[in-house]
């Protein structure tokens, strides 16, 4: 079959009629520029929902939980082995909350490959001191750098940066909260009383705001010998391990063989934060059961107006027939049309779609949450533009299908008879 | 050597009710011969000649072009043999309104492919030339008189040398002068090209010009009256 004179009848019958074409075209652009703008900013809303969790629940969390025993030393005695015991009244030994081996423990982590970065914390409980008034708080012990590569500490850090308290020993980051109810500002010097009773003056180099008010109120970040020696410990002290993961699925599976591999008690993410799954799974849901409505009625318009259009060209069909075409040729001449009204459309929808994404990325949005989002987040995914072309012409390839098909077989008797 | 015959043909319609439209219909049309089918409306002569033009393929009985049965072959083959063999002129002119005059010349020998572009845009302009229609070859269809677009419409039906000219009433649509101009020009291309002309027409004074006159009444042809 000779495309390039199919190929120019179909131009021809588009061009000649631009602004029907262009009509036509625009259906698609809209549905495909509207599944754009809905990925875009769906995807790029449940990324930062996501993160919201993700940033402050690490894959799998190592610690060491104070608990009694499970084993009392009578279940060791071989007299009573088979014996029905009670013991009343246990208690946990009293025991530090420091993970036994940490340094090694964290040394082989990092080496694992499943494993993106595994990195210490230390838990200090204390007061905070502004004038008379004292709060309860609780420091936390970090590698800020590491922090924020792995957990975007950075984001919640409203005043000052991540940066500073690296450089400052003596620094720390202040929970907004404290900041406020102390009369305290960026610069300025806090006094901390250990719960061993010593008291540490630290210079607040960061206010930190996670959005919650209730760690707001209380919690702080410094630099973990800072921690350690609120504690009075040494540099093996580590209540922590956060282990963050390539692939957050085999969470509970590592996590698990952990708990048997060390004797430290291991918590993922799923088990931490059972609704996390269920949210993004239904949010992810509905907004593919959105995106594929809008493209369904984008491939409707493009029938109905092909439709249309093999109508008005009743006569045409039948002349060309007429003069030695086949129902073939007329078919795909048809199916061509719709093809390249598809392909214009879907073009202009990804531009008009990138802009509106653009547009709505720069749009204000404000949050307590998300101290340091200013903007809508917008997810500039390639993959959306591929799917949204190759649907584009899927679509008006099927659209155009049914009423190719009709007029390849119209009778050019019935039309030349019918004048 | 007959170039198109028909052999018994029956034709029926079946909405709205069963009719019976055309009647062993056989007869045939010889090379070089200007034959006209009259009859009054309804008597089934368009039928006929649709049937005849390959267009229409529920008929009873046989179709032979050039010798050769046509009958049962499958639309593919069908609109093969319209655009090598047969040449049509409607009543209404039946142009592609979109494209210049030249161009809707050029599409049936694009179709056929036989030759490069450019050689078909040397014919199709012979073709026009032939008609006197050559300096109208660049604008729309659309955009030309009545009787022109009915010159234009028979230079796309020589385009690829057919062995015969099928005309429904091409000059029904058209007045006196336009009228006699394509006359005369179907009467030059029987003498001097040795076309075989089939044209259903109403038209008595046309008709009284051709070769032969089939008259037909009530799915039959009821004459044939020679000059």
């Amino acid at each position: 079959m000779k495309w390039n004179l199919i190929f120019s009848i179909a131009t021809t019958h588009l061009f000649s009629r631009k602004k029907q074409t262009f009509v036509a075209a625009l259906g698609v652009t809209f549905g495909i520029a509207a599944y754009i703008i809905m990925m875009s900013f769906m995807t790029g809303l449940n990324g930062l929902l996501d993160g919201m969790i993700l940033n402050r629940t690490p894959h799998v969390r190592l610690y060491n939980e104070i608990v009694p025993s499970e084993l009392q030393p009578l279940d060791f005695s071989a007299t009573y082995g088979d014996y029905t015991k009670q013991i009343h009244s246990v208690k946990p030994k009293r025991s530090q909350q420091r993970i036994a081996n940490a340094l090694p423990l964290i040394h082989f982590l990092n080496e694992q490959p499943e494993v993106q970065g595994a990195i210490p914390q230390v838990k200090a409980r204390g007061f905070y001191r502004g004038g008379s008034t004292e709060l309860n708080g609780s420091l936390l012990g970090v590698d800020v750098l590491e922090e924020n590569r792995l957990y975007q500490l950075g984001d919640y850090i409203v005043q000052g940066r991540a940066e500073d308290l690296a450089k400052n020993d003596k620094g720390i980051i202040l929970g907004a909260g404290v900041a406020k109810k102390l009369s305290l500002e960026l610069g300025e010097n806090i006094q901390v009383t250990s719960s061993q009773g010593s008291v540490f003056t630290l210079k607040i180099v960061g206010l930190y705001q996670s959005g919650l008010a209730d760690i707001d109120n209380v919690q702080s970040y410094v630099n973990i010998k800072m921690a350690q020696r609120l504690m009075g410990e040494g540099d093996n002290y580590i209540t922590d391990i956060h282990v963050k993961l390539h692939n957050i699925e085999q969470a509970p599976e590592l996590s698990a063989k952990w708990n048997r591999m060390f004797d430290v008690n291991a918590m993922d993410i799923q088990t931490a934060n059972a609704q996390f799954e269920t949210g993004t799974s239904i949010r992810n849901m509905i907004s593919y059961a959105v995106s594929i409505t809008l493209l369904i009625v984008a491939g409707f318009g493009i029938y109905n107006i092909l439709n249309m259009l093999i109508y008005e060209k009743m006569n045409d069909i039948a002349i060309l027939k007429a003069t030695g075409f086949s129902g073939g040729d007329v078919k795909r001449i048809f199916i061509l049309q719709a093809m390249l009204i598809g392909l214009m459309g879907g073009l202009l929808g990804l531009l008009i779609g990138y802009i509106g994404s653009l547009a709505i990325s720069h749009t204000p949005f404000e949050t307590e949450a998300l101290p340091t989002i200013k903007t809508f987040p917008v997810n500039f995914d390639w993959s959306f533009y591929v799917i949204g072309t190759v649907f584009a012409l899927l679509s008006t390839f099927f659209a155009g299908y049914l009423p190719a098909r009709r007029a390849e077989r119209i009778d050019p008797v019935d039309i030349i008879r019918g004048q | 050597m007959k170039i198109i015959e028909a052999r018994s043909i029956n034709k029926y319609f079946y909405a709205p009710d069963r009719f019976h439209a055309l009647k062993d219909i056989s007869f045939s049309v010889e090379k070089g011969e200007f034959v006209s089918i009259m009859g009054k409306s309804g008597c089934g002569k368009s039928t006929l000649l649709y049937i005849l033009s390959t267009m229409d393929t529920d008929y009873e009985g046989d179709l032979l072009m050039e010798e050769q049965r046509v009958t049962g072959l499958s639309h593919e083959q069908l609109s093969k043999i319209r655009n090598e063999h047969i040449g049509f002129v409607f009543q209404f002119h039946y142009l592609l309104p979109e494209f210049s005059v030249l161009e809707n010349v050029m599409l049936p020998a694009l179709k056929l492919g036989r030759k490069s572009k450019e050689e078909v845009e040397h014919d199709a302009m012979t073709k026009l030339r032939l008609l006197d229609i050559d300096s109208q070859a660049t604008k729309l269809a659309s955009r030309i008189s009545g009787g022109q677009k009915q010159r234009v419409a028979i230079a796309r039906a020589l385009i690829n040398n057919p062995s015969i000219i099928m005309g429904d009433e091409p000059t029904g649509n058209l007045d006196s002068k336009n009228a006699s101009i394509v006359f005369d020009i179907f009467r030059e291309l029987s003498d001097e090209e040795d076309l075989s002309l089939l044209i259903v027409t109403h038209d008595e004074d046309f008709a009284n010009k051709t070769d032969r006159i089939i008259e037909m009444e009530d799915g039959r042809i009821i004459s044939h009256k020679r000059e």
